[in-house]
């Protein structure tokens, strides 16, 4: 490993890049953007190749006290290493998607994007928690600015909304995190992962933390900021939301409430499995009835981070890792399928399914990507959705049985609204002119799209790339939690032995 | 006799200087107002430097009358250069018209010599001159202008009330002082230490609380802030907000630490209510507000109820909090009033709307970017700086058992959060509203800078030696 470092490069980058950034013009703007998250793309690919899954746990280890009780801690271990490429990897392609769809006040728009980068970037390497509260936190001001400055129509309230809900939501874990601060004297991430905190705390402290990652995610039934803010938030906005920021209420539940508080969770497991199940079934019901596209893949996401609660609540290895493969897949399926709205978005300026259909015969090339997101999100074999869903649905019935029937109604019923999706918008007869006569996807459309379906393939195909860098990490998370782990209904009972020549056995 | 005077000398230097500089004044006229001005602003700079040595540490001087220590010398080092920024906001706002004379600046070193008596004070007798001192200026600045009604308005409701307030404080000094037979500090906490303390020394307490409570703006006795602030001129609320409120959370925070520090379960309950109410009338009442000056009042009344949090905590971990807090909130609400005094119609007047901030950032981006810092700073939303003294004040909360007041504090931010968004909502996405006038006020702009640069994430560099200096100064009323 190289004495640079890299992490703090990694997250100081885009900040500079951002600052510098308000002060060009819009052409200038959107080029430095582009360069700055291509160079992180390119950073976080190395760190993918030089990170060694069977080393140390925590790996690019940086540590410079600042004073106090905070220090400028960063490291990675896998889990945060594969949601960091997850970052680098969405971000050109957000810069890429506003390209055109953004012309007010471009240096702002990118500026907002770049410090959202540097922030969440910050969240997965900080090793201080007080520095990832800083980071958690700080994400809300830009995603604020990105909702209400260059959404839609009711952009003010649903930022107000995004920003009031989530801030409420970690208020009260930073108070738990004072209280853990002060009982275990550290505020080092690593340390307060092996401190055992009093079982009758760790109850308040689980709750305090659910009320943050529970927003975040969102759980039913805090999700109801989701909706708005997707739907008013311009496509880059969703994309970056549904890709990335969700994906730190599941980081949240990985990193602080499962190794640190497992009596607290093992207390909770029935909570947990209920929200999940009714996220799953409700919010699939109502994605099923939505009229506005990305109102749908909202409700969608809020049914696949159900799935996501389901597996790491079942506290087995299936369920852990099936839950990262559905944040990772989610992560790269939800922002296809936005990115898919916003190109028939800027094409005809409104998100009502019924003002398209037939899109199949005037663009065959957007039909047949859209489709492969569809596939994906549903959980076709071969494709991303399926890894995760299977894993984390494996781990469930382990868990429990009932569970395990409310997720998998989920996957039925996701199969129905998005195959139903799919078909309103791509086929059927062309009854509008205007939608019949919109152009195919442009080349700078194919460079967005495309390589995300090549990574939602290859996820599809060969997970082990993906679930390799996080084997050892579950594996570590699993000897902290193995003791509370729920005792599922369904394990195996062996019978009565047998004797051999019962069974017609000879010698 | 010299060494005597020593730990006095930034007190010795300002009075000496003030009075030098009023005779000065009265000669001089109008025309002398200018360089008045930046003879005060040297002198609170050669006092903040004076601070080093003997006046940090000296320790009780004229028979523990006033005493020198870093504390005291904590709080003078914020409040000095908060007066001096006041006097330079007032430098280019008043000057147009001929309202600007040279007493502005000579009555804001008064008042700072107050300031700095009422932090040091360890006497009851000599808080009371400390805190008239700075009253008695603090009426005529809020009635400075006699051309505007509501300047006239301010300062007599400042006056009548103020006035009622010092009357509340005298009684509970005389109460204090009948049932122990002492002024002193030291013997008011060895009174209160000899077992459960007497009704009338319990009342005195509520009393004495009660006029601190009133100079501090915190509820139930705020009532006068919105409309001071509003219709004081623009550089008084600025001073108003930041040094003369510091000096009096100080104060309480000494009273209720050295001289009630036995009583601490008796004054607990109260600094408790106080707090609270300050921070959800603080931030719910600023909800309607239209005019920026009666937004930040309420802002300040709700600043105040943290900065409390930490004092009802209490123990050195929470008088550092309420230093650190105090200290941070004066550099983002002087930061905060600057950005107001630049808001200025294209005829120059002063506008005072919230509406008049439309579109800001489209018209003066880097105006509305130092705006923006401020208003999220004062949220506490991180990773601005405002953040670090709010987890300051709830983490000894929280080390001294207090959870649930830290909680209800923390949710207090919540509501508050609303009205510091919707500024930024006003500058950042509303329409672009009439333009304001271009204002050429470098070493304004300068300060705007310092101060945004402070609070932002740069501003986590200052925890270190903040930090130690506020621990410090804690322990030495110990």
């Amino acid at each position: 490993m190289s004495g640079l470092p890299l992490l703090t490069i990694l997250i100081a980058i885009p900040l500079v890049a951002g600052l510098v950034a308000l002060f060009l013009n819009a052409n200038g703007a959107r080029w430095l953007a582009l360069a700055a998250t291509l160079i992180d793309l390119a950073l976080g690919a190395y760190l993918w190749i030089a990170y060694d899954p069977s080393g140390a746990q925590w790996q690019f280890v940086e540590h410079m006290p600042v004073a106090g009780s905070i220090s400028w801690a960063l490291g990675i271990d896998g889990i945060a290493l594969v949601l960091i490429q997850l970052t680098t990897f969405l971000m050109p392609i957000c810069i890429g998607a506003s390209w055109r769809a953004i012309e007010k006040r471009v240096p702002e728009y990118m500026a907002a994007f770049l410090l959202m980068e540097a922030l969440m970037l910050g969240v997965f390497a900080a090793q201080d928690l007080f520095l990832f509260y800083i980071f958690f936190e700080g994400g809300l001001i830009p995603m604020y600015l990105i909702i209400g400055i260059w959404g839609g129509a009711e952009r003010i309230k649903a930022s107000y909304k995004f920003f009031l809900y989530t801030l409420l939501g970690s208020v009260l874990m930073l108070i738990a995190m004072l209280y853990m601060v002060g009982a275990a004297h550290t505020t080092s991430i690593p340390s307060l992962m092996a401190f055992n905190f009093p079982v009758d705390a760790q109850k308040w402290l689980f709750l305090a933390f659910l009320a943050s990652f529970a927003v975040k995610l969102p759980m039913w039934p805090v999700h109801t900021w989701l909706p708005d803010a997707h739907v008013q938030a311009p496509t880059a906005g969703s994309v970056i939301l549904a890709g990335v920021l969700l994906k730190l209420g599941g980081y949240g539940f990985i990193r602080f409430s499962l190794p640190m508080f497992p009596d607290g969770s093992h207390q909770f497991v029935p909570l947990m499995f209920v929200l999940s199940g009714i996220a799953v079934v409700y919010t699939s019901l109502v994605a099923l009835v939505q009229r506005d596209m990305k109102k749908l893949i909202a409700y969608s996401s809020v049914a696949h981070m159900g799935f996501v609660t389901f597996g790491l609540f079942a506290m087995n290895r299936q369920g852990i890792e099936g839950a990262m493969i559905v944040m990772l897949s989610h992560g790269l399926v939800s922002g296809a399928l936005f990115l898919c709205v916003g190109v028939v978005y800027d094409r005809l300026h409104t998100r009502e399914i019924d003002r398209y259909g037939g899109l199949a015969d005037n663009m065959p090339g957007y039909a047949l990507l859209f489709m492969v997101f569809t596939m994906a999100s549903v959980g076709l074999p071969g494709t991303s959705g399926f890894v995760g869903e299977f894993l984390s649905s494996v781990g469930t019935y382990h868990a429990s049985t009932w569970a395990a029937i409310a997720a998998t109604t989920g996957i039925i019923l996701g199969a129905a609204y998005m195959l139903w999706l799919y078909w309103r918008i791509c086929f059927g007869t062309q009854r509008h002119k205007d939608a019949a006569a919109m152009p195919d996807l442009s080349t700078r459309e194919w460079w967005l799209l495309a390589p995300i379906a090549l990574a939602v393939f290859w996820m599809g195909i060969y997970p082990e790339s993906f679930i390799r860098p996080i084997r050892g990490d579950v594996g570590r998370l699993l000897v902290r939690i193995e003791r509370v782990a729920p005792q599922g209904d369904s394990q195996l009972t062996p019978g009565p032995g047998v004797p051999r020549a019962a069974h017609g056995a000879t010698q | 006799m010299i060494a005597r005077l020593a730990p006095l000398l930034p007190e010795l230097m300002l009075s000496i200087g003030a009075t030098i500089l009023m005779i000065v004044a009265a000669f001089a006229g109008r025309r002398g107002s200018a360089w008045v001005s930046w003879l005060s602003v040297a002198l609170l700079i050669a006092a903040t430097f004076a601070l080093i040595g003997a006046p940090s540490h000296a320790g009780p001087v004229f028979d523990g009358i006033v005493t020198a220590d870093l504390f005291g010398a904590f709080g003078k080092a914020i409040i000095f250069p908060s007066a001096a920024i006041a006097i330079i906001a007032a430098h280019g706002w008043f000057e147009r018209g001929a309202e600007h004379a040279s007493e502005y600046a000579v009555l804001i070193l008064f008042s700072a010599v107050g300031m700095s008596v009422m932090v040091s004070a360890t006497s009851l007798i000599s808080l009371y001159v400390g805190l008239e001192l700075v009253s008695l200026a603090s009426y005529v600045l809020a009635a400075y202008r006699p051309t505007d009604e509501r300047s006239a308005e301010a300062g007599l409701k400042y006056f009548v009330l103020g006035a009622l307030a010092s009357g509340i404080l005298l009684y509970g000094i005389s109460l204090l002082y009948g049932f122990t037979g002492t002024a002193s500090f030291a013997g008011l906490a060895a009174a209160f230490g000899r077992g459960a303390p007497s009704l009338g020394l319990l009342f005195g307490l509520v009393f004495v609380l009660a006029g601190l409570a009133f100079k501090a703006s915190v509820v139930p006795f705020h009532m006068w802030t919105p409309d001071v602030y509003e219709g004081a001129p623009t550089p008084v609320t600025a001073f108003f907000a930041s040094a003369p409120k510091a000096a009096a959370v100080l104060l309480a925070t000494r009273v209720c630490l050295e001289a009630l520090g036995p009583a601490t379960d008796a004054w607990r309950q109260i600094v408790i209510f106080a707090a609270l109410a300050s921070i959800f009338l603080g931030a719910i009442a600023a909800y309607g507000q239209t005019n920026i000056k009666r937004l930040l009042a309420y802002s300040s009344i709700n600043n105040v109820g943290f900065a409390l949090i930490g004092l009802a905590a209490a123990g050195p971990r929470g008088a550092s909090s309420v230093l650190f807090y105090m200290a941070v909130y004066i550099v983002m609400t002087l930061g905060a009033f600057l950005c107001v005094l630049w808001m200025r119609d294209e005829k120059g007047r002063p506008v005072e709307s919230i509406e008049s901030l439309s579109g800001l950032s489209q018209t003066r981006p880097a105006f509305a970017a130092a705006l923006a810092i401020f208003m999220f700073s004062l949220a506490g939303v991180p990773p601005l700086f405002g953040f670090w003294p709010k987890l300051l004040v709830f983490n000894a909360a929280v080390a001294s058992g207090y959870v649930a007041l830290a909680v209800a504090g923390i949710l207090g931010t919540v509501i508050g959060a609303y009205y510091y968004l919707k500024i930024v909502k006003v500058m950042y996405m509303d329409e672009p509203a009439a333009p304001y006038a271009r204002v050429r006020q470098p070493i304004q702009g300068a300060l705007i800078l310092i101060a945004a640069l402070a609070v932002s994430p740069l501003g986590y560099l200052l925890i270190g030696p903040l930090g130690s200096i506020t621990d410090k100064a804690a322990e030495s009323i110990f």
